[in-house]
Formats: C-alpha cells, sequence, structure tokens
C-alpha cells in the first residue's frame, strides 16, 4: 500500500506529475475535439434543418456513416492518413520517412469529426424543442437574422441542448481514450508506459480509471450547474 | 482511389467478420442477462446488492472500455494468485479478455436502459394482472416484461449499434478481428484511406442489417401498431352489411 503510494506520489520516483500532466493532455485533446465537433454539429444541425436537397442528403450521409463507423478506424484515417499528404512534402525539404499529424492534431480532429455527427442531432432535436412563437416574436421585433441567431436562437437552443451535450461530452471523454494509439501522452498511453516501465500493469491501468472517473463525475457536476443556470425562469 | 486495391482489401477483411460478429452477438446475449438481472434488482430494491450494482453501473459508464479491458487483459496478470488458479486459463486469452469486458461493459448501459423500461411499465397493467390471480414470476414473465421489452427495444437497439462499433477495440488487445485485421493492412501498405473505406463499409452494413432486425421486432412486438390484415377487413366489412 505504501508502495503504491510513494509510486503514485511527487517525489523523484513518483509518478503523480507524470499521470496528472497526461490528464490533463486528456482533457485538452477532448475538449479541442468537442468544440470542433460542436461547430461541425452547428453547421450540420443547420444543414439539417433549412439546407436544400443536397446539402440535406450530405448532412444526412454525414451523421449516419461517422455513427456507424468505429472511432478507433476515424483516428487510423486521421492518424495514417494526415502522413499520406504530410510525408511527400515533409521528403521534398529533406526530411526522411514518415512523417504525419502530431497525435494531438489528429486525435482532436478525429474527435471532432466524430462527435460533430452526435452533435447535430442533439443541436437539431434542440432546434425543434424551442418555441416558433419565440423566434417569430424575435422576426416581429425587426431583429436582422444574424441579431436574432446570437440573441435568441443560440443561448434557446442552448438551453434545450445541455442535457444532449453533456453526454456527447462524456462520450467524447472516454473515445479520448482511444487516442493512445497515436503515441498522444495522454492517461492511457502515460499508463502503457508506467505499467511497463514498473511491470505494474493492474496498479496503472486502476489509476488511469480513477482518474477518468475523477474527470467525469468532475465534468457531470459542472454540467449540472449549467443545466440549472441555463433553464432558470423555467416554467 | 485504387480500386483493384480496395477489392483485395475487402477480401482481406472479410476474415475478420465472423470474429467481430460474434464478439458483438455473445456480448450482447451475456451482457442483457446480466444487465435484466441488474435492472430487477435495481427496480425491485432489493438492499445490500441494489448499491452494489448501483456502484457497479456508476464506475463502468464512468470509465472508457479501452481501460476495463486492459485491466482485465494486462492488468490482471500483475497477481500470482490469478495466474496460479483455474480462470488463467480464459483470462490468458484475449479473446475472452475482450469478450468479458464488452458483457460488463454492455450490461452496466443495459441495465440502465432495462430498468427505466420496467419504471414506465404502467401501474393499471400490473393490477389488473393481480386482479387475474398473478404475481411473481409469473406477472413479470407475462406482463411485465414483455412491456418492458417494447419500450427499451428502440434505445437497446443503440446499444447493439454501439457494441457493434465497441468490438473494434478487441483489436487492441490482438484479436483479428475487421479493425485488427485493417490496423495491419494500413501499417503494411500506408494506404489508410482505401483501408478505411474498405472496413467502413462492412461495419455500416452490419449496423444496417442490425437496424433492419431491430425494426422488424419493433412491428413484431407492437401489434396494435401495424396495419391491420387484410383478412380483418373483409370480416369487419362483411359485419357492416349483414345486421
Amino acid at each position: 500500500m505504501l508502495d503504491t503510494l510513494t509510486m503514485f506520489g511527487f517525489g523523484p520516483e513518483g509518478w503523480g506529475p507524470a499521470m496528472l500532466r497526461a490528464a490533463a493532455n486528456t482533457v485538452a485533446v477532448a475538449a479541442a475535439g468537442f468544440a470542433l465537433g460542436g461547430g461541425l454539429g452547428i453547421l450540420v444541425a443547420w444543414a439539417k434543418i433549412a439546407g436544400n436537397a443536397p446539402l440535406r442528403w450530405l448532412a444526412a450521409a454525414y451523421t449516419t456513416i461517422l455513427r456507424g463507423i468505429p472511432d478507433l478506424l476515424v483516428i487510423y484515417l486521421f492518424y495514417f492518413g494526415s502522413g499520406l499528404l504530410l510525408t511527400p512534402i515533409a521528403n521534398m525539404f529533406g526530411v526522411e520517412g514518415f512523417v504525419s499529424f502530431p497525435g494531438f492534431v489528429a486525435g482532436m480532429g478525429a474527435i471532432g469529426v466524430v462527435s460533430g455527427a452526435y452533435h447535430a442531432e442533439v443541436i437539431r432535436g434542440a432546434f425543434y424543442s424551442v418555441k416558433a412563437g419565440e423566434l417569430e416574436a424575435a422576426t416581429a421585433m425587426g431583429m436582422p437574422r444574424l441579431l436574432k441567431f446570437r440573441r435568441i436562437t443560440l443561448p434557446l437552443v442552448a438551453r434545450h441542448a445541455l442535457p444532449g451535450l453533456g453526454n456527447v461530452w462524456q462520450m467524447v471523454l472516454k473515445e479520448s481514450a482511444l487516442i493512445s494509439v497515436t503515441g498522444l501522452v495522454e492517461i492511457m498511453r502515460q499508463a502503457q508506459i508506467g505499467s511497463s516501465f514498473t511491470r505494474q500493469p493492474f496498479t496503472f491501468y486502476f489509476a488511469a480509471g480513477v482518474l477518468f472517473l475523477t474527470i467525469t463525475i468532475l465534468s457531470g457536476l459542472i454540467f449540472n450547474r449549467l443545466e440549472h443556470r441555463y433553464s432558470r425562469g423555467r416554467a | 482511389m485504387d480500386f483493384e486495391f480496395l477489392g483485395q482489401t475487402f477480401l482481406k477483411l472479410l476474415p475478420g467478420i465472423p470474429v467481430t460478429l460474434e464478439l458483438a452477438t455473445l456480448s450482447l446475449l451475456l451482457g442483457a442477462c446480466l444487465a435484466l438481472a441488474f435492472a430487477v434488482i435495481r427496480v425491485r430494491r432489493i438492499r445490500p446488492l441494489n448499491w452494489l450494482v448501483i456502484g457497479y453501473v456508476y464506475v463502468f459508464r464512468g470509465t472508457p472500455l479501452l481501460v476495463q479491458m486492459f485491466i482485465i487483459y494486462y492488468g490482471l496478470a500483475q497477481f500470482p494468485e490469478i495466474r496460479n488458479s483455474f480462470a488463467w486459463t480464459y483470462l490468458r486469452e484475449p479473446y475472452w479478455c475482450a469478450l468479458l469486458a464488452l458483457v460488463l461493459n454492455t450490461a452496466a448501459y443495459g441495465s440502465e436502459i432495462l430498468r427505466g423500461a420496467l419504471l414506465s411499465v404502467p401501474r393499471g397493467q400490473i393490477m389488473a394482472a393481480q386482479a387475474c390471480g398473478m404475481s411473481g414470476f409469473l406477472l413479470f414473465r407475462r406482463i411485465s416484461f414483455p412491456i418492458a421489452l417494447r419500450q427499451a427495444l428502440p434505445a437497446y437497439g443503440n446499444e447493439f449499434i454501439l457494441m457493434i462499433k465497441a468490438t473494434s477495440l478487441a483489436s487492441l488487445v490482438t484479436l483479428a478481428d475487421v479493425t485488427g485485421i485493417a490496423a495491419r493492412i494500413i501499417a503494411e501498405t500506408y494506404r489508410p484511406v482505401e483501408v478505411f473505406v474498405a472496413a467502413g463499409t462492412i461495419y455500416l452494413a452490419i449496423s444496417y442489417g442490425l437496424i433492419l432486425l431491430v425494426r422488424l421486432a419493433e412491428t413484431r412486438l407492437n401489434p396494435d401498431q401495424r396495419d391491420p390484415a387484410p383478412v380483418a377487413r373483409v370480416d369487419a366489412a362483411r359485419k357492416e352489411v349483414t345486421p
């Protein structure tokens, strides 16, 4: 027991700082991917709600395909696929061998594209639960389209979308464990390094689980508070 | 895109399909049995077990499947007690470890779906059954369970799709499922786009087949939502004519 404490402590032999840095990386890559997916989701939801036929078809194809293909394959596509683009350029500049996006960028892209499909469905659902009268009232006040979007549509949709977005965030967080295959030192990769170094895989993967659980619990609390805040004054 | 290579890749991926399907089917079946047991424990509030299930569901839904799989496959080997026990013959094999992780994971998600469905069974239906003299297991088998199953099916259908996708993690504990073979081909050829298209098509086809099956089951389980059979309509028409 004491051994385990020193192992994860902050002393010279301790893995504590490394694990915490890795946790920060996990949160960073998940948050970046979540934000990218959110932007993508808004565009795709807009295409589904207000687009013309080809746009709607494209949006439907995107959400169907990305929700049916394993995330791991998408991560491979981004990681090795970026190599396909970057390796010839790098070789032109005299760099030998395989060059790809850094794990962070590839992971963020993959998570963004996958979660974008889920974001789009959540946002679309939220848009339809906003009462038409509220949007019509804004038009009647003479608000220009962008102003109406920023002042009325976005806050109302955000309020309805929050619970769904919370679910997407939890999903993204757990998906980010897969980015360890690109070599990005997030929680999983750090646990792999630690377990091959100390030959104590259970201890390290268990610690990884505890870190993930802590992050999920904390973000659950934050989303609860946000939901509470955004539904003030709702009947 | 190189279509010849695409075709070759597709053929090379085919042997992975049975592995993927087997993992998904077995884990969903076993997971659903566990999930049902957990859901009943939660709904009936069977005291000490109740708390255990709540904790179990919380932990398995709050951590990534990959962590669970790695703890089982790589982690358990740390303990000599396990290495020397009879369970080691199974826990040594990546297949059983992946299956165990998938079963435990889907049981956690499934139990929440089934719990919600069991809670949504209308009180009146159960009271009616009690009035007919049913109780205990008979009531559960004949009334609560069928009604809950109907309620749970759309959400459980989503869980099916998620599990098909989740089996791909088995490739990270060295299994040669569709994703495992795809990863090997990518590493050998550095042609991720074609491999992605081929493997992605296989997964989409499996998911699509599954969606059709779920829809079929939904129409079977909800006879009230089907169009009335033509024979019935003729009968109804005849009744109107002959007073």
